[in-house]
């Protein structure tokens, strides 16, 4: 079975590609990647004035399942990403009963093979229960199919839990991937703290709850040589931090998310619990500088960080509204404006969503070479579109960009050579 | 000058009344202040007729819903919707539904399916009233969200300081105590800011919100240099379980450092106005000398809470919905 994607802008970070070319794919992997190829194919895919790159991955996400389906399924969540024009997900733990064993690896697995859609590669809980006082079993997890482990969701506030968490998962190559929050001073806040919390009088979050763990994280890093990921950086002083660290040598890598450099604490006004989200949305500066940190690596990645809510959930009381935001299926449109802005280039920006995300979870993925995997996403960079909720694959919709105008959008989605997403519609 | 049953609400400068809603201070020009504060004069009287009834309201029905405790603003909206011939209905949060678990929307839903016009509210939330207006067709009266605001109190409050000082432009009126926590302070620091008086607020640096001075308001840490030129005292109510021992060490020494005691009041001007919106706790954030003293107006704020009610109940359930 031969596949052609003609005449498309290939972008492939890791091999310095930026050129129109074709890309061929043959029994589930690259098999060359040319100007005009001439090859016989099977089926030709007309990518003209489109990017094709290879497949981008989300290297944070809840599907919610188990425990929580009512928000979203494996099955709802991959339909999601798929649409978004990613071919990989990492689901995060936090699921009920919380994910920090083996079987609940495979179940993950299990279930993306049943529904044969896009891949997903697990994240397994770093505590038991995720309740931050024991280490699950590192190697069982990782037998099972995990390529990370998160507490996310729940710092890990133990920090000598988290020194030997760091040292353990040495012997794993795995990568510990860490939501920095000081729980006292985070202390039930449920906005960032500042001007507008002031005004809406709802308990605030400085952001030195961020900053604080962020600057003990790269002291354990440090301490163990462990590799360790932030996940959501939302802020500017947590961003001064991992670049000093970074250029200090630390092995530390980051992310962060569409809404931190889309949105600030004034889309909470009129208590919008659509603009609810843990870190939560901060000031016009810490905007500028989740930009500049972008553009000069130090944000490695991009993430979704897709947290779907029930519409029953999100309606109510802003203080009691549960956190979290959707993200797939916005995520590229809303990065693609970082390029169009200038940035970063749509180069560097295929880096953080695939290339980077594949590097930091050691997954061989992530490139174009020939005999990798054919996990490609093709995408309409011009392609406008209207972010509404009845497109949603998700089960959820609790996004701040309904109504919002994006520009850009995939249209064909192979994953392990086979295409499943066709011209928008998945197959 | 107040004609009821009249659909548009005017006054002589022409301010127009368009709200259903009361929900902040923040949300009213200058304009839609004074017309507040110049209905509830004009219904002042009526509190103190043989007969305190005006049939304004009459065939109105106007729900009091309470998921915190209250007494006094309860049965101040209580009197005022029935001195405007209002029907009035209380639910208190104990042993109703939402404690079985219902949403605030669907308890609101519940109520405003049996034609309510208006729905009092306090909630714990902050936006919890906000929320509500959005929510149904109902008007919603705020009487206290979270530690958001509590725009009734702040009218009464401006409406007493007019009422002594004859005017709000110019003055200069501390709010004292727990800034961070307080809705009283809220609403009055942006009531009284539209209306031009100059506004400081001295408390504890732990009570004082970040960012606060960006609403235009002085914040002083030291009583003592605060009192000193103010025409007007605003003493918050110091909430003593919850506060003490992270936000202050003890109620003794928070006596000492921001109490109003007769000492204290030597510095102050001689005819500074000193106020609370009650419950006073005696001898902590208000001596008892003071508070029954000549300079206290706290009784005269109750009396006026009915009066600017009346005038917010009569304004916002006889607008068009």
């Amino acid at each position: 079975m031969k596949i052609l994607i003609k005449n498309g802008h290939v972008v492939d970070p890791k091999n310095n590609l930026d050129a129109a070319m074709d890309v061929l794919i043959e029994n589930k992997r690259i098999s060359k990647v040319a100007k005009s190829i001439a090859d016989k194919a099977d089926q030709e895919v007309d990518a003209a004035g489109k990017v094709v790159c290879p497949g981008l991955i989300d290297a944070h996400v809840h599907l919610r399942q188990p425990g929580f389906e009512y928000k979203e399924t494996v099955e709802t969540g991959l339909r999601a990403a798929l649409k978004g024009g990613f071919t990989g997900v990492c689901p995060m733990p936090n699921t009920s009963p919380v994910s920090d064993s083996r079987s609940d690896m495979e179940f993950l697995l299990g279930e993306a093979r049943r529904l044969s859609l896009i891949r997903v590669w697990p994240v397994g809980a770093v505590t038991l229960g995720q309740e931050g006082k024991e280490l699950t079993e590192f190697g069982e997890l990782k037998k099972g199919g995990a390529v990370a482990l998160s507490d996310d969701g729940r710092p890990i506030s133990n920090s000598n839990i988290l020194r030997r968490a760091l040292e353990y998962a040495k012997k794993f190559d795995l990568v510990i991937m860490v939501h920095c929050q000081d729980e006292e001073l985070f202390c039930g806040g449920c906005m960032n703290e500042g001007v507008v919390s002031t005004r809406l009088g709802l308990p605030g979050i400085p952001v030195e709850a961020e900053s604080a763990e962020v600057a003990r994280d790269i002291q354990l890093a440090d301490l163990t040589g462990g590799r360790l990921h932030f996940c959501h950086i939302s802020s500017g002083k947590s961003i001064d931090l991992i670049r000093q660290a970074k250029s200090q040598g630390s092995r530390v890598t980051a992310e962060t998310c569409p809404h931190y450099f889309h949105l600030t604490e004034e889309a909470v006004l009129h208590y919008r619990t659509a603009a609810k989200m843990n870190p939560p949305l901060r000031t016009a500066e810490d905007v500028a500088a989740v930009k500049r940190a972008l553009r000069d690596g130090t944000l490695d990645i991009l993430s979704t960080d897709h947290a779907p809510h029930s519409e029953n959930e999100k309606d109510a009381e802003f203080d009691k509204a549960p956190f979290g935001i959707t993200g797939l299926e916005t995520s590229l449109g809303l990065s693609l404006a970082l390029v169009k802005e200038g940035v970063i280039s749509l180069k560097e920006l295929i880096d953080k969503m695939s290339a980077k995300p594949a590097g930091i979870l050691k997954i061989d993925r992530g490139h174009l070479s020939p005999g990798a995997p054919a996990d490609v996403t093709v995408f309409d960079p011009e392609l406008e579109w209207t972010v509404d909720k009845k497109e949603f694959e998700s089960k959820s919709s609790n996004t701040p960009f309904l109504g919002k105008k994006l520009k850009g959008r995939a249209t064909d989605v192979f994953c392990d050579g086979r295409w499943v997403m066709k011209n928008g519609k998945i197959a | 000058m107040i004609r009821p049953g009249k659909r548009e609400n005017k006054d002589p400068d022409g301010a127009r009344w368009m709200r259903k809603d009361l929900l902040s201070l923040e949300e009213l020009s200058r304009e839609e202040i004074e017309l507040v504060l110049d209905t509830a004069e004009s219904f002042k009287e009526v509190s103190s007729r043989d007969i305190k009834k005006v049939p304004a309201l009459r065939g109105k029905t106007i729900a009091n819903l309470f998921f915190e405790s209250s007494t006094r603003t309860r049965t101040s909206f209580e009197l005022a919707a029935k001195r405007l011939s209002a029907d009035i209905v209380n639910f208190s949060s104990t042993g109703s539904s939402t404690s079985k678990g219902e949403s605030l929307r669907d308890t609101a839903r519940n109520i405003e399916a049996m034609h309510i016009d208006t729905i009092v509210m306090r909630h714990s939330s902050s936006g919890s009233a906000e929320y509500l207006a959005r929510s149904i067709r109902a008007g919603v009266i705020n009487a206290g969200d979270g530690i958001h605001e509590h725009p009734t109190q702040g009218l009464l409050d401006i409406f007493t300081i007019r009422e002594k000082k004859k005017k709000i432009e110019g003055l200069r009126v501390c709010l004292v105590g727990d800034i961070l926590h307080s809705r009283v302070a809220r609403s009055n620091i942006w009531g009284l800011k539209k209306l031009g008086a100059k506004v400081t607020v001295c408390g504890p640096p732990t009570l004082i919100p970040r960012g606060i001075e960006t609403l235009g308001v002085e914040v002083c840490y030291d009583l003592d240099r605060a009192v000193q030129d103010q025409d007007v005292l605003n003493i918050l109510r110091i909430q003593l379980e919850r506060q003490r021992g992270v936000f202050f060490p003890s109620i003794r020494e928070y006596a000492a450092e921001y109490g109003i005691s007769k000492e204290r009041m030597k510095q102050a001007k001689s005819d500074v106005i000193i106020m609370h919106p009650g419950p006073v706790n005696r001898g902590v954030e208000l001596a008892g000398e003071v508070a029954d003293g000549p300079q206290s107006v706290i009784l005269d704020q109750v009396t006026n809470g009915v009066a600017v009610r009346m005038a917010v109940l009569f304004l916002t359930t006889l607008v068009e919905r």
